[in-house]
C-alpha cells in the first residue's frame, strides 16, 4: 500500500489503497437509526426483510435482463460484453457504485455458473436490483461453495450430470453476471419479448431463463 | 392492520402500486418507516405530515430518500424513541466499526471495540 496516496472516504471511488470499508453517509445514518431502533424493541429486524421484500420488486431486475437480452440478441454487443462488461453494461446507461466491476460468466450445455459472495453480500444492484434475502444469508453462502448442486435443486434447478457448475464468489472488486442460456423457440424474437423470460435469479444463477411456454401461459 | 397508503404521501414515485428505489439505502429508509409504523410508533397520517412538512421546508437538493430519512430521523426524535445525542453517538460507533472493518468483511458494531 503506498503511504502517499491520500485516503479516500468517498464510497464512489474504490480506493483500494485504502483497506477498510466505507459507508455514503446515508448508509451511515440509515443504519445508525435501523440499529438503534431494533435495539430498542422499536422495529423488528426481520419484519424489515419482509417488508424490503414485498415492496422491491421495481428495482428488480429490468435493467440486467435488457443486457442478457441485447448479449442474446446482438453478436457484436456479445463479444463487448465480454472484453469489457463494465463498459457495455454502462452503455445502456446502468451504472452504479457497486455495479462498477463487472464480469459476465456464459452458461451452455456444459458449465452453468452460479454466484455467491461468501464474505459479506457484495451484488450489482444496479444491474440486478436489490438481493434477495437469501442471498445474504449465511447458509446459502456457505453451501453454494459445498454443494452447489444441492443448492440448485432447492431452487428447483436439476441439471444434467455432464453439466459443470461453477461457483464465482463476488468480492469489493469483482461483481459477476450470469448470462443464462437462450431458450429454445425465440429465435427472431425483439429484445424487448426477450427480456420478459429473463429472471433474477437466472442472472444469479440459482435459475434458468424462463421458456417460452412459462411467459405465454 | 392495514397496509399504509402510499398515494397519501408527498411527493413519493410509485410504480403502480409499488415504490421505486435507485439504492439499497432507500429501501431500508423506507423499510424502517413501515416497520415503526407496522409497530404502531406513530399513525401513518402522522408520518405523512412529518414528511410533507420536511419537504416543503427543503430548500436545496435533496433526493426524496433523503429527505424521507431526514423526516425518519425528525419523527423518531419527536416521539422520544431516541435523541439526538444517542444518534450522534451510534454514527461514531459506526464510524469506528467501519474503520476497523477490512473491505469486504462485515461490518457489525462490535468490531468499533475490537483493538
Amino acid at each position: 500500500m503506498s503511504d502517499s496516496k491520500k485516503h479516500s472516504h468517498n464510497h464512489d471511488d474504490h480506493d483500494h489503497d485504502d483497506d477498510h470499508s466505507h459507508w455514503s453517509d446515508m448508509e451511515l445514518k440509515v443504519k445508525t437509526l435501523e440499529s438503534l431502533l431494533v435495539e430498542k424493541g422499536y422495529v423488528d429486524p426481520a419484519s424489515l426483510d419482509v417488508i424490503v421484500e414485498t415492496y422491491e420488486t421495481k428495482v428488480g431486475p429490468r435493467n440486467g435482463a435488457a443486457v442478457v437480452a441485447k448479449a442474446w440478441s446482438d453478436e457484436d454487443y456479445l463479444h463487448r460484453l465480454r472484453q469489457n462488461a463494465t463498459d457495455a453494461i454502462a452503455e445502456l446507461g446502468f451504472t452504479g457504485r457497486q455495479g462498477e466491476h463487472m464480469q459476465i460468466v456464459e452458461n451452455t450445455d456444459d458449465v452453468h455458473n452460479m454466484v455467491v459472495c461468501t464474505l459479506c453480500s457484495c451484488y450489482p444492484w444496479s444491474v440486478l436490483g436489490l438481493p434477495p434475502v437469501w442471498y445474504k444469508s449465511a447458509p446459502y453462502r456457505s453451501r453454494a461453495v459445498s454443494e452447489p448442486r444441492a443448492v440448485l435443486s432447492e431452487f428447483n434447478v436439476e441439471l444434467p450430470k455432464e453439466t459443470k457448475i461453477t461457483v464465482w464468489d463476488s468480492t469489493a472488486e469483482m461483481r459477476y453476471l450470469v448470462i443464462p442460456k437462450r431458450p429454445d423457440g425465440t429465435q427472431g424474437w425483439s429484445e424487448e419479448k426477450l427480456a420478459k423470460l429473463v429472471t433474477r435469479d437466472s442472472m444469479i444463477g440459482t435459475g434458468l431463463a424462463l421458456s417460452v411456454d412459462e411467459v405465454s401461459s | 392492520m392495514n397496509p399504509p397508503n402510499l398515494k397519501s404521501l408527498d411527493g413519493i414515485v410509485l410504480d403502480g402500486d409499488e415504490p421505486v428505489f435507485s439504492e439499497p439505502w432507500e429501501a431500508q429508509a423506507f423499510a424502517l418507516v413501515i416497520g415503526l409504523y407496522e409497530k404502531k410508533a406513530f399513525t401513518w397520517p402522522e408520518w405523512a405530515e412529518v414528511l410533507s412538512t420536511t419537504i416543503h421546508s427543503d430548500e436545496g437538493c435533496a433526493s426524496y430518500y433523503e429527505l424521507w430519512l431526514k423526516a425518519l430521523e425528525t419523527i423518531v426524535m419527536k416521539k422520544a424513541l431516541s435523541n439526538k445525542e444517542e444518534i450522534l453517538a451510534r454514527e461514531t460507533e459506526w464510524q469506528n466499526a467501519l474503520i476497523a472493518t477490512p473491505h469486504g468483511q462485515p461490518i457489525e458494531l462490535q468490531n468499533a471495540y475490537k483493538s
